[in-house]
């Protein structure tokens, strides 16, 4: 890259950890481009904001659970208890995409109603482009500029099932969101279907009894330690319509973002999801004969996880070694 | 000879300022018109102020601006209102508007008791259709119920709700869909009457009595009086069986109409002078089914403002239906035939059936949240446009018959439409800012805090309204207070809901494969924003164009209704889009597509297109078109595909990408 290619970078990697709205769309518009010349700029800003930016203080957060549930309404309200204590927010708002078309309805901004005249909140629309379970490809690499400018990212994605696996491989904590009144997360959970997350919600407690016995149902299907270890997965009651338990779920997520910080775990956790995204878009161009080749999922995420290296030289790498049927284990790990 | 007589005769109307409709009210009752029917402007509507920032540019366009009890007064100057017969098109607000009215009449020295009229106050419409809501379904039904028990006990002959079916048509429903949701919503409010517990069991019968409905009639004009007929018979099996009404006058259906707009045409615009007299047919035929009051549309709704003259073409055809012809002469003319009959029957049963389909949804109100019924509405109306799309609807010199010779009513200077005073809306805000200044803040802080307790603690919000219409508390101040206590609501919106088109037409796989080849050329998914600016509710068209985007190939970002221009321009800017799609009805596009140009300037997106759809007259389309906007879709602009075309285009043109071929 030239010299003023990479002053370029950095100013605007400066100005997204500033938080300038101007500077956080055009990288995401720029992640979003699949053009040679925007790809390589890409990697450039990324390694540049993982290389200056990243200090883990942050916390990644995600939101799922079934369509209607009312996630766009709880995340709206969680986004004012989080500006009421100071915090800049930057939200990627996932939506499928349709089959026939390729083209994507993005209704969430419309449900979230925040205050746009706030700069300490940003929201970026994206389909799931019919690809990468529930998200796009694009998610993994914007997280990484919204780390960098706020100090809570929030991705709120539609799960059912095995759908919500990718968010909750992709975020530092993990909350499903579940229905009142509707026995199947009970059932996925007890199926195993469902990914456990670290923070289990019934929203609408508006609804009474329904919600109550929605609530003692998941208490009970819960194996209340998360596989993660050492947390216990707490199940709690939100309106968001009257905006009750909402303090509380902010207070609960603040508390596991602590806790894996004590424990040390949050950078480990990062590395995990740098390598699970590699490796999907791996398996999705070469599949798994690809994955085979490089030594199988395991070792593969073993390797990515060990390795300090920015996003797109490891895929790139590792691309290559697909490509060329060579697996040179020495040379990509002095790379 | 016997002759019936004649349903009231309105013409719905109000614009610019108090003062301006009042001169016109009076005209139009010089010229024959019986009652009045009074349109509010949209902040009006949905309680703000002329004077708040999302007011811009809607003061004084659709309706009247009524900030306070003086431009009330000065709406019924010299029109005596216990003698008048006044229908208010009045919803989230209606309680406010009829406490003014009523105060109003207090000062006139009329016995508020004897006042006749017709507040609309049909809020559960409004989330589906009209999009003239503040708050959510419950508050907003107990405000519904409050209006209700009060004017039964304290104004007996007012007509204190207007079931809308009228807007559910418009919103796509079939004459079956307006059957079912019109009848549950009125068993709605009138169940959550008898739970408010405000009106003893004994008179319970006279507020059925006093529902009254709002229909639609469109062109298929012969369905549409079998719709009529059901109507009324549906409604008297519902007041004898679900309230035990033995009194057969409080179980008549009572209703006033307005005739289709929807289907009022653009193109060839003088069709609709026969479209409207067809209509108005279907409600007055039969007469066991005949409307109460009629209003009608006049010809050139489609294209913009209707002038005097235009309003007063509309109401000389009912004079002429009633008066001329001898339609008032006979009983029923449809009554014993078979053909009716089977037809009528038919629509009851699947009325019937839409109605179970709705309880088993909880009912109309649950239906509003979970989004059942707009659901529906939603698929109907996509049918609809589906259908005017492929030609299987035939609109004459829409999409058959297209060609004609110049017409001499849209030429001239005006263009055959009104022009609203540009100065109207400074005037307003002064002689707010003026009243303002002389009223008594201390009555104004009592009577405000009268009608909060009243709101928190569940007694009718009537009493302490009227109070602060008296010490002249404002629009936007009494809204203020109930939005603090009730909080603020969005439907769900349309596009949740439509499956995708999986038609596999030629003219469909071509926009796609525009879009996949410049989407390609610039390197990501083609995204568009798709909202409203300002305060028209009326979202049916900007769902329907985000959900032909989706089918289409691009990723929409809908924004819905109500946005501010800077909220718009940052959403714009946060979402990363190639073009903004906006749609304004009300009138007030010119300010606001100013307004959005300079705060896309402000935060450095000069460069983002923008386009709108709506009604918009041809000098003013021009106008936009010199200022920088990209196109101009109006209502003769059919064929989706096109539109979507011209957006590409328009993507392509600004990035520098040559034409495709």
């Amino acid at each position: 890259m030239s010299t003023s290619a990479a002053i370029q970078v950095s100013d605007l990697a400066a100005a997204i950890a500033k938080g300038e709205r101007a500077a956080l769309a055009e990288a995401l518009n720029l992640l979003d481009d699949r053009r040679q010349a925007a790809r390589q700029k890409s990697a450039a800003l990324l390694a540049h904001l993982q290389s200056e930016y990243s200090d883990n203080c942050n916390h990644l957060i995600g939101i799922t659970g079934p369509p209607g549930v009312g996630k766009s309404t709880l995340s709206a309200a969680l986004i004012a208890v989080w500006r009421k204590r100071g915090l800049r927010v930057g939200i990627l708002a996932v939506d499928p995409s349709s089959p026939f078309s390729g083209g994507a309805l993005l209704g969430d901004r419309v449900r979230m109603q925040t205050n746009s005249e706030d700069d300490g909140v940003f929201v970026r629309s994206l389909s799931s482009r019919g690809q990468f379970g529930g998200l796009s490809a694009e998610v993994w690499p914007m997280c990484i500029v919204m780390l960098a400018g706020f100090d809570i990212v929030l991705i709120e994605t539609v799960g059912v099932g095995q759908r919500e696996v990718d968010v909750s491989r992709l975020c530092d904590t993990t909350c499903y969101v579940a229905q009142p009144g509707s026995g199947d997360s009970v059932q996925f959970l007890k199926a195993g279907i469902l990914e456990v997350p670290h923070i289990l919600v019934v929203n609408k407690k508006d609804m009474g009894a329904v919600a109550q016995r929605t609530l003692s149902e998941l208490g009970n299907a819960l194996n209340a330690e998360h596989p993660d270890g050492q947390w216990q997965v707490p199940v709690l009651a939100t309106s968001a319509l009257n905006g009750s338990g909402i303090e509380a779920l902010a207070d609960v997520m603040a508390h596991h973002h602590q806790s894996l910080q004590e424990r040390k775990q949050l950078a480990r956790r990062r590395g995990s999801y740098q390598a699970y995204w590699i490796h999907k878009r791996l398996e999705e161009e070469f599949g798994s004969f690809g994955i085979d080749k490089l030594g199988g999922e395991k070792a593969l995420l073993e390797q990515l996880q060990s390795q300090d290296m920015d996003l797109f030289k490891q895929y790139d790498s590792l691309r290559q070694q697909c490509c060329n049927g060579e697996v040179d284990k020495h040379e990509s790990d002095n790379d | 000879m016997q002759r019936d007589r004649p349903w009231l005769m309105r013409t719905y109307s109000g614009h610019s300022s108090a003062k301006a409709s009042n001169e016109l009210y009076r005209t139009n009752l010089s010229r024959g018109q019986t009652g009045l029917s009074v349109a509010f402007d949209l902040p009006t509507q949905t309680g703000y102020d002329s004077d708040h920032p999302l007011a811009r540019g809607e003061v004084g366009k659709v309706g009247v601006p009524i900030n306070h009890i003086g431009d009330m007064e000065a709406l019924f100057d010299q029109i005596p209102l216990g003698e008048m017969n006044t229908s208010m098109t009045i919803n989230a607000t209606a309680p406010w508007l009829l406490a003014l009215y009523v105060a109003v009449a207090e000062r006139q020295g009329a016995d508020p008791g004897q006042l006749q009229g017709t507040t609309q106050n049909d809020v559960l419409k409004e989330y589906l259709s009209r999009g003239t809501y503040i708050f959510p379904p419950e508050p907003s039904v107990r405000l519904t119920t409050d209006l209700i028990a009060y004017t039964v006990k304290n104004i007996p002959k007012w007509n204190p709700t207007n079931i809308c079916s009228y807007h559910l048509q418009e919103a796509g429903a079939t004459p079956t869909q307006e059957l079912a949701y019109a009848l549950s919503t009125a068993t709605a409010i009138l169940d959550a009457v008898q739970a408010s517990g405000q009106i003893p069991a004994d008179r319970f019968q006279q507020v059925v009595g006093r529902i009254s409905f709002f229909v639609n009639a469109g062109i298929r004009f012969v369905e549409e009086t079998c719709k009529l007929r059901a109507f009324s018979r549906m409604w008297d099996d519902v007041a004898r069986n679900r309230y035990g009404v033995e009194d057969p006058k409080q179980r008549r259906f009572r209703y006033g109409v307005q005739v289709n707009s929807l289907g009022l045409t653009e193109s060839q615009p003088e069709n609709n002078v026969q479209r409207i007299v067809l209509e108005m047919l279907a409600v007055t035929l039969s007469k066991n089914a005949r409307a109460r009051a009629i209003q009608l549309p006049a010809w050139n709704e489609a294209l913009g403002l209707p002038r005097p003259w235009d309003q007063q073409w509309a109401l000389r055809m009912q004079q002429v239906l009633a008066l001329e012809t001898d339609l008032l002469e006979y009983g029923d003319l449809l009554d014993g035939s078979p053909v009716v009959e089977a037809k009528v029957l038919e629509l009851i049963a699947g009325a019937q059936q839409e109605m179970d389909n709705v309880a088993a949804h909880g009912g109309m109100v649950a239906c509003i949240d979970n989004g059942y019924v707009k659901r529906e509405l939603v698929q109907s109306h996509t049918r609809r446009m589906r259908n005017i799309e492929s030609g299987d609807l035939k609109i004459v010199g829409v999409n058959c018959y297209q060609e004609t010779a110049t017409s001499p009513l849209t030429g001239g200077e005006e263009s055959g439409i009104m022009k609203v005073d540009e100065l109207a809306e400074r005037e307003q805000i002064a002689t707010l800012q003026a009243f303002r200044a002389t009223r008594q803040q201390g009555a104004v802080d009592d009577a405000l805090a009268l009608l909060r307790a009243a709101a928190n603690d569940g007694s009718n919000i009537m009493p302490s309204s009227i109070q602060c219409a008296r010490a002249g508390v404002t629009t936007g101040e009494w809204s203020e207070v109930l939005r603090g206590v009730f909080g603020e609501y969005r439907a769900p919106t349309g596009i949740d809901f439509v499956a995708s088109d999986r038609s596999e037409s030629k003219a469909l796989e071509q926009v796609r494969e525009r879009v996949r080849a410049t989407s390609d050329e610039l390197g990501r998914p083609l995204r568009l924003l798709i909202g409203k600016p300002g305060l028209d509710g009326h979202s049916n068209g900007a769902e329907q164009i985000a959900v032909k985007g989706r089918d289409s190939g691009f990723e929409i970002v809908y924004e819905g209704i109500r946005l501010t221009p800077s909220q718009i321009a940052r959403a714009a800017q946060e979402e990363g889009v190639h073009l903004i799609g906006l749609s304004v009805l009300s009138g007030s596009h010119l300010e606001l597509v100013e307004d959005i140009h300079n705060e896309l300037e402000a935060i450095g997106c000069k460069g983002i297109p923008l386009v709108i759809g709506g009604i918009i007259p041809q000098d003013d389309a021009r106008q936009l078109l010199d200022r920088g906007l990209k196109a101009v879709f109006t209502p003769k602009d059919v064929d989706m595909n096109i539109i979507m075309n011209t957006m590409v285009t328009i993507i392509r043109q600004v990035n520098g990408l040559e034409p495709l071929a």
